[in-house]
């Protein structure tokens, strides 16, 4: 009965989206109040029955319902109930339930908080939020239903890969679709503002922080999925230029290039149209995205299932909804009104040069993993792009980027003094040029090029903390004014600076742990040791234990430093016994941002094992810089200045002077 | 400076970095690509010094010999051809005779491939899609089309 309500609840949720795509819309060009009107209450619905139907697919899962087709497939009644729940997105169907139930969740977020936004740029907003719920509703419904019965019922299922079973997968899916399909309201507000045909620089405020918070959980959700990635499959790689993580890397690359370009369209009025373009393709790449992970082009962890049907249909929503809207964009775009000028050297200089390396450096990563795949269609060979093709074109336009990243937010609008800011960047060019001599004193010569890139890291951490404290202005105010004076500073500026340390410390982490890693791969018999870096691990041998849904062969390690036993671990081979699918559980002991990582391989007869160990120096600020980005986003979004729904001076101004 | 003069500078300074980046994407096109191949692409067949493959295929039955060191050597055979792999490291969970495996590294004059990497299938379903191909083209797939 559950299961028959969530899905007749996402049939109505399919009519509404119908309605949703064609009243308000329609409203907001002939200037029909009434048909605008029902835009937030229909926002609000649609994400009602959606809610509805994915806690009918959540109860079914819950209950492990095994009449439903999609549970017996992907649950097992011995599953631990939190992998009994994450498993509802583990799947095909259910995280299409996700993706759409996180698109209508940000419609009604729109309805809910946009009460300020002009009543036409809300209706048509909403409208084209309506007919992309619309696409992926009916998608959903004809090629991927999750409420298919199944008769008779089996008596078990046949559970979820067991390397889905993590905590690291309950929580990656959702973060990073908040962040993916967040960009589609950006993507509305682009195509409302072509089609009234007025883009300024009010509009850049109420899209900043949407795009803001998509873009801070697309990053919280690569991060994590980078870091699943690293613990869970047990080879210690964190990101393999995959064409899985490469779909999300591009819609975060020009996503950041859309966060950058909504400033200077907010504060100069500048770079509408180019704008506006970046919107509409930062969703096109959501919806690339989505296309290679579900369609099965791509054989993943993450293509479930292959249907080609599937494929077909998503490509024709990409098709439909890239083609429709570059072509409203050719249309309307020649409308728009010129904005302020700036000289080339000048904080909108500097934006406009961030924008021109994050989408080529985006294109570049499109060329990467589209390539092999144009190639095999028209059936040339069979090739693969690996890290060499990503690193040689990537890298180099990451550099550019990241050397010039503190001189941006210090240039003023319109003309900008580059040797005055120079002068304020000398303490963190010493810095800079003071870590890579020490870099390549300690590690030898011969590393110059990661000591280089150690030093850009160091650049860029201490050039935005020298904007930000160069804003207190300590040298003319004293230090406790000026303590307080950088308290008080915008959130806004503390994000933008917080965003830029964070990828400062990412880059650390990724120089350190790529050039300075240790790896070792030996047979170790009970009683012997294997040294990594300043690391002794000490073998105790395998031992058996179960656990709810799988046996493991555990090895215990002893960790000595110095002769000093600091730590141990306990890394496994684990059999899920539903699937007999094998698994590596790596052992991972943290020592302050550094980590040392052991996994186990083959198991031999005389109780010795293959395995492999690594010393990965300062790992941990790869996804610790994500986090500082994030929270910089966080910053930012509750600046009040910001806040969508804020009182504007306007309104404070009525308030009569003596 | 006047409005097109700025528009002039910014539509160089974008075809400068554009041209960059498309002589870096070409560039490593023709040098860091990899081809996919199956034994019988590779047997008889010369190897220019350090060029990269992808060798597909299955792991021959009862050829797998486990070393000390964690060094592992087997055969990779598309049913028509073989080819000898030796590899140091860990091999991934779902490694087993007579199942899907692609390997990358390189074919020296020993006659042996030298793999750096292997892959193996990730669970029942999913056979890595060029064996799958290479298979069917064999007329050797059991699998469903």
């Amino acid at each position: 009965m559950i299961v028959e309500i969530g899905h007749y609840a996402l049939i109505l949720a399919l009519i509404l989206s119908l309605v949703q795509s064609v009243l308000p819309v329609w409203g907001a060009v002939t200037g029909n109040d009434r048909m605008m009107a029902v835009a937030p209450p229909v926002s609000g619905m649609m994400f009602l029955f959606v809610g509805i139907s994915f806690a009918a697919l959540t109860m079914a899962y819950a209950t492990s319902d095994f009449s439903v087709l999609n549970v017996v497939e992907n649950s097992h009644s011995a599953k631990p109930f939190l992998y009994k729940l994450t498993g509802v997105w583990g799947n095909h169907e259910g995280s299409m339930l996700l993706w759409v139930l996180i698109l209508v969740l940000f419609g009604a977020l729109v309805a809910a908080f946009g009460r300020n936004i002009p009543t036409e740029l809300r209706a048509a907003t909403l409208g084209v939020q309506g007919m992309v719920s619309f696409a992926f509703l009916l998608f959903l419904l004809v090629t991927s239903n999750p409420f298919l019965r199944l008769s008779p019922a089996p008596m078990e299922g046949n559970d979820l890969n067991p390397i889905l079973q993590d905590v690291g997968l309950a929580i990656h899916p959702p973060l990073l679709y908040v962040g993916y399909v967040g960009f589609s309201i950006t993507f509305s507000f682009a195509a409302a503002a072509l089609i009234l045909g007025r883009v300024d620089a009010a509009w850049a405020r109420w899209v900043r922080p949407w795009t803001l918070l998509a873009w801070m959980f697309l990053t919280l959700g690569i991060a994590m999925g980078s870091y699943w990635a690293y613990y869970e499959l047990g080879w210690g790689g964190y990101w393999f230029w995959d064409p899985v993580e490469n779909a999300s890397l591009m819609p975060w690359l020009s996503g950041t290039a859309l966060l950058h370009s909504a400033i200077v369209l907010e504060k100069r009025g500048a770079l509408k149209v180019w704008t506006v373009l970046l919107a509409i393709l930062t969703f096109s790449l959501s919806l690339l995205g989505t296309f290679l992970v579900r369609s099965g082009v791509l054989t993943s962890v993450h293509a479930f299932a292959t249907d080609p049907m599937r494929g077909t249909f998503i490509l024709g929503i990409l098709t439909i909804f890239v083609g429709g809207s570059l072509a409203l964009y050719a249309w309307r775009a020649p409308l728009l009104k010129q904005g302020g000028l700036f000289a080339p050297v000048s904080r909108e200089g500097a934006l406009v040069l961030n924008n021109l390396l994050l989408t080529v450096s985006a294109v570049a990563v499109f060329v990467g993993t589209l390539y092999p795949l144009a190639l095999e269609v028209v059936g040339g060979e069979k090739i693969s792009v690996g890290p060499p093709f990503f690193n040689l074109t990537f890298g180099p336009l990451m550099v550019p980027l990241l050397i010039a990243m503190p001189f941006g937010p210090l240039l003023a609008w319109k003309r900008g003094d580059l040797y005055a800011v120079s002068q304020r960047l000398y303490a963190a060019l010493g810095l800079a040029l003071a870590a890579t001599l020490l870099v390549a004193w300690l590690q030898g010569v011969d590393r110059i090029l990661a000591a280089l890139g150690f030093g850009l890291g160091i650049w860029v951490i201490a050039g935005a903390a020298a904007e930000i404290l160069s804003r207190a202005r300590f040298a003319q105010v004293g230090l406790s004014t000026g303590l307080r004076r950088l308290v008080g500073l915008p959130g806004a500026a503390w994000g933008a600076a917080l965003g830029h340390i964070g990828i400062g410390v990412t880059v650390l982490g990724l120089v350190a742990a790529t050039a300075f890693q240790v790896e070792k791969v030996v047979t170790i018999r009970p009683g012997e040791s294997v040294t990594v870096a300043d690391n002794t691990l000490t073998f105790g041998g395998l031992a058996r234990r179960t656990g709810p849904n799988y046996i493991d062969d555990v090895g215990h390690f002893d960790i000595l430093k110095g002769g000093v036993k600091v730590a141990e671990t306990d890394p496994a081979k684990r059999l899920y016994t539903a699937r007999k699918m094998p698994t590596t559980e790596a052992g991972i002991v943290t020592f302050g941002f550094s980590q040392v990582y052991v996994s186990i391989g083959e198991v031999h007869d005389d109780g010795g094992a293959d395995i492999r160990v690594y010393h990965k120096p300062l790992v941990t600020l790869i996804w610790l810089g994500c986090l500082v980005m994030a929270f910089g986003g966080a910053l930012s979004l509750f600046d009040r200045r910001l806040r969508v729904g804020a009182p504007k001076p306007a309104r404070q101004r009525m308030v009569p002077a003596e | 400076m006047t409005r097109k003069q700025r528009r002039l500078s910014m539509i160089a300074a974008a075809g400068g970095v554009l041209a960059v980046a498309v002589g870096l994407i070409l560039f490593a096109l023709n040098d860091q690509i990899v081809f996919f191949q199956s034994p019988s692409d590779i047997v008889g067949k010369t190897h220019p010094d350090g060029q990269r493959i992808r060798l597909g295929g299955l792991v021959a039955d009862g050829t797998v010999e486990r070393r000390d060191g964690a060094e592992v050597r087997f055969s990779v055979t598309d049913t028509e051809e073989t080819v000898q792999v030796v590899y140091v490291g860990l091999l991934p969970d779902l490694f087993r005779e007579g199942q899907g495996v692609v390997a990358e590294g390189v074919m020296k004059p020993d006659g042996w491939f030298h793999a750096d990497s292997v892959l193996a299938k990730h669970d029942e379903n999913y056979m890595p899609k060029e064996v799958a191909e290479a298979l069917k083209g064999k007329g050797v797939w059991q699998g469903e089309e």
